[in-house]
């Protein structure tokens, strides 16, 4: 790429030449952009109600998600068996390492825990946390929390634990500045089944992602 | 072919009209509903203000991306035009030895003619947005919307297409045809080299490409091959994931009436260690082609745009005409004012008029683009260059000159009135107009009674 700093030069120069940017201005321009990002204004915003597990039941359901509840994460594997049966689906799974500490086996589940390929069918998940406004899982990709395990299988089942659940987009945001301090390499924000409507702008559940999402929330420890 | 004949036979073109009227109706509706919510008029100042904010200051602000970028391990290369695009996509794929590229949605990649590029450079390049595989299998027909590039095909014409093609008996059922299609494209998800996609917003505090969809390519693209590469326009950055969550209200909205998109993406450096997945190999190419002009000058508040159709689905014109009337990637009111700046207003001469300036698009555009002024604008500039025909230059030289000179006006406009009131023969309409006979091919002229404002107003004044 012999003149790609020319394209640079020649891009970043008729922008500052446009924009009349001299060194002076420039320094202000700066230390502009320092303010701006550290003061990190909120837009408005709307009202989400004081019962977020409520809004966050009621918006993933809007968005085709089905959702269960359990009183302990314990009780999860149970709950994953008892919704795999009733869709007729394999008591098969891929699972996050994060979640090896489950007793998958004794809820009658052969789980692996590992990436998802193309071949598994369900894949089973965390959350970093979920968004109440629009009924959104946020999942953060890294060596526990692979980003296939959403993506690849025709069902993906997400173990949401009620104390994760967040007001907005802002508050993810803040969450994860606050616990991982950098960002991950992927943050999805995954809002029901897959979907497209480009034949005939006909909605149809299940384009390249998942076919179903499932949601097990845990309201306890 | 010219944007006129283009637009008559779009405008004869019943199925056409058909589909697009069923379109409008989903994504209208969809759109008021799911605006109902928020603080609609506050969220749209808010989004210019974003957008103004970064484009004021483009250059710095980009390259405060590009550090952040660089610092978290992506590349960040640069690209004048669409033919740098492709060279420097096809360098990019020989040195990572690419046999196969998937692509998500880009438009920019439309603007660059990549796919062309990446063929001849060896490379095949798979489109994995359902709407634009259809395209691509289809002979590599060009996308006649931003986001539903495929509106203009009925289901029958992709049944008989995918059947043609993928060898497979024929589908009726649509839920049936997307299934064949994931399944061909899961094969190539699986098998691909390099993934190439747009980029929906540049975050520059930390470096990161957001990207929207629903199908989940979106994310296949970016998580399965071993390179990624976002090709984006340098417009496109915004500070803070603060102001990626005010987007992100408006965004999904104003485009298909979502709430929120299926599949939001915040992608930030390579495959950490440790991770089984993700690429090892990101790169930005941030692109110029025709929008540093547009900085600094009347046009500048065009580079606010985040690309949501909105203006499309609302506007009176494409929903007669349809997408490929326009003639380049962009269509509808926002195609109308970027074709001509990127293209040269003397190779766009129709597009700024193909609008009847109602302002639907102005109304609902939610980084609140003056769309009809600047259609205007472009207008002005093409009489000051001199494009427009010499008949109507003459009639408004004329009218200017008598519109400075009130004597003589008010006796032309009486004459004018009379005359117009004579055409019609007594009735209501006038069926061809002398002067204008263009105006009376596809619908009457409303016939004056017969007297002018002025007069009427003094004969008013006068009781």
């Amino acid at each position: 790429m012999g003149d790609m700093g020319d394209s640079r030069d020649d891009i970043l120069g008729r922008m500052r030449r446009r924009l009349g940017r001299t060194a002076e201005n420039a320094t202000a321009g700066r230390a502009a952009i320092d303010a701006v990002l550290a003061r990190r204004a909120q837009g408005p915003r709307p009202d989400v109600g004081q019962d977020l597990l409520a809004r966050f039941i009621a918006r993933a359901e809007t968005a085709a998600s089905t959702v269960d509840t359990v009183a302990c994460l314990a009780e999860a594997p149970a709950a994953v068996a008892r919704y795999l049966d009733a869709q007729k689906l394999p008591r098969a799974a891929v699972a996050w390492p994060e979640l090896a500490g489950l007793d998958w086996a004794g809820a009658g589940l052969d789980v692996g825990c590992r990436a998802a390929t193309g071949e598994d069918l369900t894949g089973i998940t965390g959350v970093f946390c979920a968004v109440a406004e629009t009924g959104s899982l946020m999942v953060l990709s890294g060596p526990e929390t692979p980003a296939s395990t959403s993506l690849l299988p025709e069902t993906h089942i997400a173990l949401v634990p009620a104390s994760r659940i967040v007001a907005g987009m802002e508050e993810a945001w803040q969450l994860i500045r606050h616990a991982a301090g950098e960002l991950p390499r992927a943050v999805n924000f995954i809002s029901g089944p897959s979907r497209t409507g480009d034949i005939e702008q006909t909605l149809v559940l299940g384009a390249h992602g998942p076919y179903r999402v499932h949601i097990v929330v845990v309201s306890g420890q | 072919m010219h944007f006129r004949a283009r637009a008559s036979a779009a405008a004869a073109d019943r199925a056409l009209q058909a589909k697009l009227s069923t379109a409008k109706a989903l994504f209208v509706e969809g759109r008021r509903r799911a605006v109902a919510e928020i603080d609609l008029e506050a969220t749209r100042e808010a989004s210019r203000a974003i957008r103004d904010t970064c484009v004021a200051d483009l250059d710095l602000w980009l390259e405060r991306f590009e550090t952040e970028a660089t610092r978290r391990g992506g590349q960040v290369l640069w690209a004048r035009d669409g033919a740098e695009i492709c060279r420097l996509v096809t360098e990019i794929a020989r040195r990572h030895g690419v046999k196969k590229a998937i692509k998500s949605k880009s438009m920019l990649s439309e603007e660059a003619g990549l796919n062309a590029a990446l063929e001849a450079a060896g490379v095949v390049p798979v489109e994995t947005d359902l709407g634009e595989y259809i395209l691509q299998i289809n002979g590599n027909e060009t996308p006649s919307h931003i986001i539903a590039p495929a509106i203009h095909k009925t289901k029958e014409e992709v049944a008989e297409l995918f059947e043609r093609v993928h060898g497979k008996p024929r589908k009726t059922e649509i839920g049936q045809m997307t299934r064949e299609a994931r399944e061909v494209l899961r094969e190539h998800f699986l098998s691909a080299d390099m993934g190439i996609s747009g980029g929906n917003f540049l975050v520059a505090e930390t470096g990161s490409v957001a990207l929207v969809t629903n199908e989940g390519n979106g994310r296949m693209v970016t998580t399965l091959p071993r390179v990624h590469v976002v090709v984006t326009g340098v417009e496109k950055v915004i500070p803070t994931l603060e102001d990626l969550a005010t987007l992100m209200r408006i965004l999904p909205r104003s485009a298909t009436g979502q709430v929120i998109s299926n599949y939001f993406s915040l992608l930030t450096g390579t495959r950490r260690p440790g991770d089984s997945d993700g690429p090892e190999h990101l790169y930005f190419i941030l692109v110029d082609n025709g929008r540093v002009d547009l900085l600094g000058g009347d046009f500048q508040p065009m580079l606010r745009c985040i690309r949501c159709a909105a203006c499309l689905n609302h506007c009176p014109v494409y929903q007669t005409v349809g997408g490929h009337a326009y003639g380049w990637v962009y269509p509808g009111p926002m195609g109308s004012v970027l074709t001509p700046l990127f293209v040269g207003i003397e190779n766009a001469v129709d597009l700024p008029q193909a609008a009847t300036l109602c302002n639907q698009c102005g109304a609902v555009c939610p980084v609140k683009i003056p769309l009809p002024d600047l259609m205007r604008k472009l207008r002005e500039q093409q009489m000051e260059r001199g494009l427009r025909p010499p008949g109507e230059r003459l009639l408004l030289a004329l009218w200017g000159w008598l519109a400075r000179h009130p004597r003589l006006y008010a006796p032309a406009a009486r004459l004018g009135a009379r005359y117009l009131k004579w055409l019609a023969g007594g009735g209501d309409r006038i069926r061809v107009l002398g002067l204008a006979p263009a105006w009376t091919e596809g619908r009457d002229f409303p016939a004056p009674q017969g007297r002018t404002f002025r007069e009427l107003y003094a004969k008013r004044q006068g009781q």
